[in-house]
């Protein structure tokens, strides 16, 4: 048998192929692990239904007047939308554990395409969860016209773009399973608390309320549930109502920040 | 003169005090299979990690196929395949989609892919489980799998860490047997680390490796020859008075390993029927070896190869490469 002579790619090329071919891996590797998207997305129809039927006999303060559950909808698929995308970057755990990731860093292509392909691909994986969920919206009263569906869906990819590169970041110091698990439990919990994903950010006490401001995901939360509702009830510094661009430029602020931290943190070698 | 596929010269890695590689200077030239023969951390590893720019030398340089493996990374990294010692592959992905993820990362066209990735499959007789998930694999299906993956982009020089590590004797004689094919169709140079004495006989030249430095480097029948003697080893049914009477009589030192006493003299088949005519106590056995490349570690390290790897902690066993990862 002859030798078949190859013609290598140019760089550029070989790299954008490179993105599209992680991203590809980790939409292969979801769908061999089913059981993967049913968590993905049972636990947030558990918050929906079981926790926001329950609670929402309690609550109906600071809603603007809107059903515990139609005003939680938002906030769940914002959740849900962080919960997978930081959790996204648990397969460069597991590619270190498993050896594969050796594999992607000695091959000639730039660590910036990598970092992207796993951003790209995270982000894709929560999206797709939160398209599932929005087919649940109106069994629980959510009214959705296509244009709020494609601004919802907006919103989702570029809080799932943001934290996926967080993810990144985290995952790109730890060696073993366990200790990323923790870090990520001690970083999702406050995020997603925090967020005005759960429970409305008014007429909290001074301290609480800094704390949301501080959080990022809060303004991808205000963001997801402007697009959403109709009569949603906006983030605020007292009086001022926080436009829409400013929740966007945080949020992109911190994708973008993010994800130089990561490409930066997968250069370095030794 | 061609250029050699590897050049070495004064190389140097050192982790914190502790000196893994220690002025290691090599060349192996286009074609040859090399092998670096050591016992655990001797410094395989780490000279290995250097040459695939996936480890910083502390001195010294180092060119693989024409390039500077700290100046040049990404042209080196084109240029070589490289089989590590623990299976790198993505259990979930199918043989053939590995292959593939690995064809595009190192830019061949994707026409070419098939083309290439199917006769290897059938060289390494994967060809009817391309589409399998590598999970179901056996330990020795990864391992031809991740050299035909080695070997997919062509590349100049293909290192193998160990390629045989961890695997049962049959497999590691199936292994060989897909590296001597391949050698003979693709004219791959081959640059492998090893600790087993059976794999570094088939290579060309061998470098034997001990404590960061190399001690010997030639082809394996002239360092066997540098040995010089054959071992007689004896064992009679009063050693004591055996090995007085040979000391007088043929004016040699016989020397007492684990009950028996053993000889090195230049032939020994020729001494063995003198042996007897010496003798006044009964023999009861008699071998005669021919050098081995035990013996010949032995002369240049002073110790067995068995006892070197046993004698080593378990923190240098040939682990830089991973402690390298674990900090990226």
């Amino acid at each position: 048998m002859a030798t078949i002579a190859v013609h290598h790619q140019g760089a550029l090329a070989r790299n954008l192929r490179t993105i599209n071919m992680v991203w590809l891996r980790e939409l292969i590797r979801l769908q061999r692990m089913p059981s993967r998207i049913i968590s993905g997305i049972a636990q947030p129809l558990l918050f929906l239904l079981v926790l926001g039927t329950g609670l929402g006999s309690l609550v109906d303060r600071g809603t603007g007047g809107l059903d515990y559950r139609v005003y939680l909808f938002p906030g769940i698929l914002a959740m849900s939308v962080i919960t997978s995308s930081l959790f996204a970057s648990v397969s460069i755990v597991w590619d270190r554990e498993f050896g594969f990731l050796r594999e992607m860093l000695v091959a000639p292509v730039s660590r910036t395409a990598l970092v992207l392909g796993k951003a790209v691909g995270g982000g894709t994986v929560a999206v797709l969860q939160g398209i599932v969920l929005i087919v649940v919206a109106p069994f629980i009263g959510v009214d959705l016209t296509v244009g709020r569906v494609f601004a919802l869906l907006g919103g989702l990819l570029l809080l799932a773009f943001a934290l996926t590169s967080f993810g990144i970041v985290l995952a790109s110091r730890m060696q073993r399973m366990e200790s990323f698990q923790m870090v990520m439990a001690l970083v999702m919990q406050p995020m997603i608390f925090l967020s005005g994903a759960v429970f409305p950010l008014r007429d909290l006490p001074g301290w609480l309320s800094a704390l949301t401001k501080v959080n990022p995901a809060t303004y991808g939360v205000d963001l997801c549930r402007r697009a959403a509702l109709e009569n949603s009830v906006p983030l605020t510094y007292g009086d001022w109502v926080v436009p829409v661009w400013l929740d966007i430029m945080v949020v992109l602020a911190l994708g973008s920040v993010m994800l130089a931290v990561a490409v930066a943190l997968f250069q370095k070698t030794d | 003169m061609t250029q050699p596929a590897v050049e070495v010269d004064g190389l140097v890695r050192r982790f914190g005090d502790f000196t893994a590689v220690d002025g290691v200077s090599l060349r192996v030239e286009p074609g040859e299979l090399f092998g670096f023969l050591g016992p655990n951390g001797a410094g395989k590893t780490t000279t290995i990690s250097i040459l695939c720019t996936l480890l910083r030398p502390s001195g010294g340089t180092a060119r693989v196929a024409g390039h500077d493996v700290v100046a040049a990374r990404d042209a080196v990294r084109a240029n070589i395949g490289l089989v590590f010692q623990e299976i790198t592959l993505d259990d979930y992905l199918s043989a053939a989609e590995n292959l593939r993820f690995h064809a595009v990362m190192y830019g061949l066209h994707r026409a070419e892919i098939d083309d290439r990735m199917r006769p290897l499959l059938e060289m390494v007789g994967l060809e009817e489980r391309a589409d399998q998930q590598v999970r179901f694999f056996s330990g020795g299906m990864k391992r031809r799998l991740e050299i035909a993956r080695g070997l997919l982009h062509m590349p100049s020089v293909l290192f193998l860490d160990e390629p045989t590590i961890g695997l049962d004797p049959v497999t590691r004689t199936h292994i060989w047997d897909y590296v001597d094919e391949l050698r003979g169709r693709e004219r791959t140079t081959m640059f492998l680390t090893t600790h087993y004495m059976d794999e570094a006989e088939r290579c060309d030249r061998i470098a034997i490796i001990d404590r960061g430095r190399i001690v010997a480097i030639d082809t394996p029948d002239a360092l066997k020859a540098s040995v010089g003697a054959d071992t007689v080893t004896l064992s009679t049914a009063d050693d004591d008075r055996a090995a007085a009477e040979l000391a007088s009589m043929l004016s040699v030192d016989p020397e007492r390993r684990n009950g028996s006493l053993v000889l090195r003299v230049p032939d020994g088949e020729a001494f063995v029927p003198r042996v007897f005519d010496v003798l006044s106590v009964g023999v009861q056995s008699v071998n005669v070896r021919r050098p081995s490349l035990d013996d010949v570690f032995i002369k240049y390290t002073g110790r067995d190869l068995r006892d070197a790897d046993a004698g080593l902690t378990e923190q240098f066993t040939g682990n830089a490469m991973v402690r390298a990862w674990r900090r990226n």
